[in-house]
């Protein structure tokens, strides 16, 4: 693993469950840096904002106010500088041909929130290992899927 | 100290014989009295032949007539054991998960260029049956090799209207 952290930005309305991924990261044993916004539009303004440093992976809620996770996507997809971010939905389940669709709109990830917090570490250790083979590996990131 | 070596360009240098502890510790005592350092990283160079090996591996054209832990270890010279030990030291995975997640690497690639049915890319790929392929593409990337197929197909064809 790198010795530089693995950026991770997570887009999530829901307070408890910003926590409980915070926590996660806290007990993984991998060097991340994580970093939190509440909604969509809080989003797009963090991803503009040159000061900050663009994260390597971004995880998405789909459910937000004022701008929605597949808003968000679409809008990411559409400039250029932010095309190698990886993106996870991060979203409470959805049918087979919703999560299809988001891939289709260019997302790399899905992940169905689990209900266990035991769950949610292992699910999220193995995005971030998986993300790191992407990065580091030279594999084809057009063939990115992932649907945890 | 005589020591034969070739010069591999930018901070890198190829020992001509193998150098004993002693030798190793007395270089690295010269050197460092002109500010210069020995990485150590031969680890890290195993470890991305091992990588390399198995990119190979899982790209031939032919079906592999042994295991791979045997191809493995006669290509690179080395106990399996003793590979599979550094592999996971550096990369915090195994060499099996690294197989299988390259071979699913392959296969998508193979999936994505629509010319092969998915009974001929398991054959290609060495499993038993398209079933057990089937499951196992599943387990690893949450989809089926269907509806891989069908986002790769929609996403291309969206990138032309795009254009």
């Amino acid at each position: 693993m790198p010795t530089e952290p693995i950026r991770i930005l997570l887009a999530d309305d829901d307070e408890d469950d910003r926590l409980f991924f915070k926590e996660a990261f806290d007990e993984i044993k991998i060097n991340t840096k994580v970093s939190l916004v509440n909604d969509g539009v809080e989003l797009m303004n963090y991803l503009l904002d040159k000061g900050n440093q663009l994260p390597h992976i971004l995880f998405l809620d789909l459910n937000m106010p004022r701008k929605t996770g597949i808003d968000c996507l679409l809008e990411i997809k559409q400039l250029a500088f932010l095309k190698d971010i990886a993106i996870a939905i991060y979203s409470t389940s959805a049918s087979d041909m919703d999560i299809e669709e988001t891939f289709v709109q260019g997302a790399n990830v899905y992940i169905k929130k689990p209900s266990d917090f035991n769950t949610l570490k292992k699910i999220l250790e193995q995005v971030i290992t998986i993300n790191w083979q992407y990065q580091t590996s030279g594999l084809n990131r057009d063939n990115y899927l992932l649907s945890l | 100290m005589q020591i034969q070596y070739t010069y591999l360009g930018f901070a890198e240098i190829e020992i001509g014989d193998a150098l004993s502890s002693e030798g190793m510790n007395e270089l690295n005592t010269n050197l460092n009295s002109y500010g210069i350092e020995i990485v150590e990283t031969q680890k890290s160079i195993l470890v991305q032949k091992i990588k390399d090996t198995i990119i190979e591996m899982v790209n031939m054209e032919e079906r592999l007539t042994t295991s791979n832990s045997a191809y493995l270890s006669e290509k690179l010279k080395q106990r399996y054991g003793y590979l599979s030990l550094v592999f996971t030291e550096v990369t915090y995975t195994s060499i099996e998960n690294f197989i299988l997640l390259q071979k699913t690497e392959r296969a998508k690639q193979l999936i994505s260029t629509n010319e092969l049915t998915f009974t001929e890319i398991a054959y290609m790929l060495n499993y038993s049956s398209v079933a057990y392929f089937s499951n196992q593409f599943k387990s690893i990337t949450g989809i089926t090799p269907s509806a891989f197929q069908r986002i790769i197909n929609k996403r291309r064809e969206m990138s032309k209207t795009n254009e």
